[in-house]
């Protein structure tokens, strides 16, 4: 299957998914107001990834801010990671200043049964 | 009609926001594209004034929730061509930031949106939490887009209780003013 890459505008992040080494990021800020449109091909992607994943992969989430409609979507992408019966981790980063993203991070990974490592930047 | 007393609102407008520490006002359509610039306008704004970051990035994501719930929100009056608009604003004094806003709303909707900000405004710091995450793994994303955790966000950020009014504008809608305070750190 084929890379996926979507570049950030001032309200999406980046997408940078490879299935070959199983590194998918998302970075920047993800205030769509139509989350699911936007978030919507980055779904399709990994349902059809996840059956098919690598030994390991790992999802690192880069976000500077993120909205409300982007935070279910969120959690979506982490369902389908879960269900991910190789190896698999998700690595949230935060600005060491920036608790509410800190505990943004937390509270996934209270909802989600994947292992979860936190870096500051 | 005097040249003096024409122009005067302008001076007057200029007093009412300088008197009330607001820093930035828009009122007007709220669309997509407008409720991105304005973000921008204000983000461009507290770099200006070197507010400290996790301040900013509080204040920047209340904004965001704010706006995006008067652009989904706001309920067109057909009869009333003057209350189709909505107005936004952030003002700043020395202890806090506060985002206001204020949009038409029917008056069907007053009970349920009156119900969801008191109880979120009966909640800590811990209920708030619990609140979010049941909401979050509960709740459907085609809603709407789901404004109910978007209030608990805004609260959770702010750290205050949210404040509230709705004015009426005639039979079957009033306006909702809606402020969200941010403490400032200061030194």
């Amino acid at each position: 299957m084929d890379a996926l890459s979507i570049k950030a505008t001032e309200d999406t992040p980046h997408i940078s998914f490879d299935p070959s080494t199983g590194l998918l990021e998302i970075s920047g800020r993800s205030l769509p107001e139509d989350a699911a449109g936007f978030y919507k091909p980055v779904l399709d992607w990994l349902k059809q990834y996840a059956p098919s994943a690598k030994a390991s992969s790992a999802l690192a989430m880069k976000l500077e801010y993120f909205n409300t409609a982007s935070s279910k979507v969120i959690l979506d992408i982490f369902n389908i990671i879960e269900k991910i019966t190789t190896d698999k981790k998700v690595i949230w980063y935060f600005d060491k200043d920036d608790e509410d993203m800190q505990e943004a991070g937390e509270e996934f990974s209270e909802i989600v049964n994947i292992p979860f490592e936190y870096k500051t930047y | 009609m005097s040249r003096t007393s024409s122009m005067k609102y302008v001076y007057q407008l200029h007093k009412t926001m300088v008197d009330n520490s607001l820093i930035l006002v828009y009122e007007g359509e709220f669309t997509q594209e407008i409720t991105k610039s304005v973000l921008l306008m204000a983000e461009r704004n507290l770099e200006y004034m070197e507010e400290e970051s996790n301040t900013k990035k509080k204040v920047f994501n209340v904004m965001v929730e704010c706006l995006q719930n008067i652009c989904k929100h706001t309920d067109k009056i057909a009869d009333d061509k003057l209350w189709n608009s909505a107005i936004f604003m952030i003002a700043k004094d020395h202890e806090y930031y506060s985002i206001v806003s204020g949009n038409a709303i029917e008056n069907s909707f007053i009970p349920s949106l009156e119900e969801r900000l008191d109880q979120i405004n009966s909640l800590d710091k811990d209920g708030l939490k619990a609140l979010y995450k049941d909401m979050l793994v509960n709740s459907q994303l085609s809603e709407k887009g789901g404004a109910g955790l978007g209030f608990v966000d805004i609260a959770r950020k702010s750290g205050q209780k949210l404040e509230y009014s709705f004015e009426p504008i005639n039979d079957h809608s009033s306006f909702f003013c809606f402020r969200t305070k941010i403490a400032r750190v200061n030194e």
